[in-house]
């Protein structure tokens, strides 16, 4: 197949260009762990009242400065709807749905993860800004889902 | 042979009435979605405050639905029969392209019904288990059905070539045709696959959906959703605009080329919109997002034709280097300049794209309004102005008619430039800044982080207000074309341009739509199997389903 020489260069400059941003997501992934979160555990929706700990969310404190998070979201709601964080804190976020699929999502940070009914979500984040953090439903979830939010302090 | 030629004429006008038909659907539901749209975009920077009867999340289904699935679909349907018609002039009955047409009609009917009487404000993703009427999954799948006719007249006409020329090289236009044909047919299968699942739940046939199942195989079918509305505009591009410059096709084999790596690739990319999901390994996503970096090959590819296209015109006129060309390219045509504007645009809807597709960088705009503003410097920017550029083009062309208005036709042109500018330009902007999309409102209980948001909705309200009213002029020149008298004239050819003199050859094998289409299904099977199997290695629970609206 014949090329045009310009079109060589073009094409191998794009390429290359994608070839390197390929290379920094790869690197990334495999050398500092930056993935998307893909957790893989199911539980049943219709069942999340009951099955700990989504039966009891919340925060629960794993060691120095390491937490787990615990929330339910439906609609149109978070629960727990307001958590307090010392600054520095490390978190796991566990996150399902009794309902309809949410969003899990923190502006400005590195929180952001689809609630799928059926799944229970994890990311993870460690907070090192004090601040109110603002929590947001970012997948349509029905009437007023732009009510669903909660607040996340760090002190 | 007098007859004959009088028979051919009479099947080509019945061919055109067909075209015709389905370019006039296409702007009448363009224009239904634009008036949805500027409603939802004045509600949500609290312009406006809708009546309960007329709700946001309503407008904002109606708006996409129409947009994206159906002033999209019956567009690119027309275009494909044309550009088939066109090239390959045969006897043909139009009859199962008429099916096929009115298959889609009811589909469109029966979901926009449903839709604008809230029983099914599930936006255009339907994600379950959020539960809309039956009739709204039974439109959509009739939608889709209805293209199914007009691509098995398509394929059937490239038998019929080849089996009467059998040394011959398919036509470009037809063979572009079909590839895109080609390709969507292969993606429909995820929907209708999906619609296999929701339309029995939804009567409540079964008591629970598999959630992540019915994901899965939206963006199978999601994905290639946009390449479809992509090689539209981009049939246009490589063989309408050569022609509006005094310009040829830069390479016929190149052409082909691109259209045959969309197809193949189209389709394993689908997980780039299921990153942040839980319930599909990592890897697998890894696999999608490189995928979807080697289909932006094509659009380079595309990219270097259209400017070589344009310079190599220009020298042939006398014009040399990068600013004289770009001044004596024809501004003053609205196919030619709308068509440039999308183009414009496409540079920075593609960089996006980039961005998002990018596995871990997605988390930062993963539903955010920067996806929002993406999706409208690509299919409402690129692939909506091009569509619109061709219709000032194709509807003169078929019926005979001088356009009405032209001068309007050309303020349209660069009014939706500047205002969708300004809109996406917003929207990007504030998803930076981590507002959300598809929300009613966006101020959060007056949290100072949601504040920073306000002003970019109201710069979105403002510039998308402008591309409205610029749909308003595309309507009112496209009814006016109509209702002109047709005056018998020989219009300025919608001309299939001619190619390179020194272009190369085309090999064989960019002539073989059963083998690339066979390739792509190889690959689509391929990127899914992998996710597929691990899916139903878990325990998985159905959900009931519900209506939260």
């Amino acid at each position: 197949m014949h090329l045009h020489a310009a079109e060589k260069i073009w094409l191998r400059a794009g390429v290359i260009m994608l070839g390197c941003f390929m290379a920094i997501i790869t690197v990334l992934a495999l050398v500092d762990g930056v993935v998307p979160p893909s957790s893989g555990t199911t539980i049943d929706p219709n069942l999340v009242s009951k099955t700990p700990p989504f039966d009891h969310p919340g925060l629960h404190r794993i060691g120095d400065h390491e937490y787990e998070a615990y929330y339910v979201a439906q609609v149109f709601s978070f629960t727990p709807s307001e958590m307090h964080l010392p600054v520095h804190s490390r978190v796991v976020f566990y996150v399902t749905s009794p309902d309809v699929v949410h969003g899990f999502s923190v502006p400005k940070t590195g929180i952001n993860v689809m609630v799928i009914p059926g799944w229970v979500s994890s990311v993870r984040y460690t907070f090192h800004q004090p601040g109110t953090y603002l929590l947001l439903c970012n997948e349509y979830c029905g009437a007023s889902h732009h009510l669903m939010s909660g607040k996340i302090i760090v002190e | 042979m007098k007859a004959d030629r009088a028979t051919l004429s009479l099947s080509k006008a019945a061919g055109n009435l067909l075209v015709l038909t389905h370019i006039y659907t296409a702007t009448l539901v363009l224009g239904f979605g634009a008036l949805f749209g500027v409603l939802q975009g004045f509600a949500r920077a609290s312009m406006i405050v809708l009546p309960p009867w007329l709700d946001y999340y309503r407008m904002l289904t109606a708006h996409g639905v129409l947009m994206a699935l159906v002033f999209t679909t019956f567009f690119i349907v027309g275009l494909m029969t044309y550009a088939t018609y066109e090239s390959i002039p045969r006897i043909r009955s139009t009859r199962v392209g008429w099916i096929g047409y009115v298959c889609m009609l009811v589909g469109t009917l029966m979901a926009a019904l449903t839709i604008l009487s809230g029983n099914a404000t599930v936006m255009y993703t339907f994600y379950a288990p959020m539960k809309a009427s039956p009739f709204f999954y039974i439109g959509a799948t009739l939608l889709v059905a209805g293209t199914w006719f007009t691509a098995f007249e398509v394929f059937r006409d490239i038998a019929w070539f080849k089996r009467n020329n059998p040394s011959a090289l398919t036509p470009l236009p037809a063979f572009l045709a079909a590839t895109t044909l080609a390709m969507w047919v292969i993606a429909t299968i995820g929907i209708v696959a999906e619609m296999g699942l929701l339309i029995p739940w939804s009567l409540g046939w079964t008591s629970g959906i598999d959630v992540g199942l019915t994901r899965m195989l939206f963006w199978y079918f999601g994905h290639p959703l946009v390449y479809f509305w992509i090689m539209g505009a981009y049939l246009i591009w490589y063989l309408v605009i050569p022609g509006l410059v005094h310009g040829r096709i830069f390479s016929n084999a190149l052409t082909r080329l691109s259209f045959i790596l969309f197809l193949v690739l189209s389709t394993p990319v689908g997980l780039h919109h299921q990153f942040l999901e839980p319930g599909i390994n990592a890897g697998w996503k890894w696999m999608h997002a490189f995928a979807t970096y080697c289909v932006v090959i094509p659009s380079f590819m595309t990219a270097f034709a259209m400017f070589a296209t344009f310079e190599l015109a220009a020298r042939r006129a006398g014009i040399r280097g990068f600013w004289k060309t770009i001044g004596w390219l024809p501004w003053g045509d609205p196919s030619f300049a709308g068509a440039a504007f999308g183009m414009l645009l496409f540079l920075f809807g593609g960089f996006g794209g980039i961005v998002n597709s990018s596995y871990s960088l997605d988390i930062l705009v993963h539903n955010t309004m920067w996806i929002v503003g993406h999706f409208h410097i690509t299919v409402g920017g690129p692939v909506a102005l091009t569509f619109i550029a061709a219709t000032y083009r194709l509807v003169p062309t078929i019926s005979g008619r001088k356009l009405f208005a032209p001068k309007l036709a050309l303020v349209q042109v660069y009014l939706y430039f500047i205002g969708m500018f300004i809109m996406s330009t917003g929207m990007h902007i504030g998803g930076l800044l981590g507002a959300p999309r598809r929300t009613a409102d966006v101020s959060y209980g007056a949290s100072s982080v949601a504040a920073a948001w306000h002003p970019e909705m109201v710069a979105a309200a403002v510039g998308g207000s402008i591309v409205a009213l610029s749909i308003l002029f595309f309507i009112i020149v496209a009814t006016g074309t109509y209702f002109r008298t047709p005056t018998g004239e020989q219009q300025p050819a919608f001309f299939f341009s001619e190619e390179e003199p020194n272009a190369a050859p085309v090999p064989p094998l960019f002539d073989n739509l059963k083998l690339w289409s066979a390739v792509a299904l190889a690959l689509a099977i391929l990127a899914y199997i992998g996710p597929i199997w691990q899916h139903f290695n878990k325990h998985i629970y159905l959900a009931p389903g519900m209506r939260t609206w």
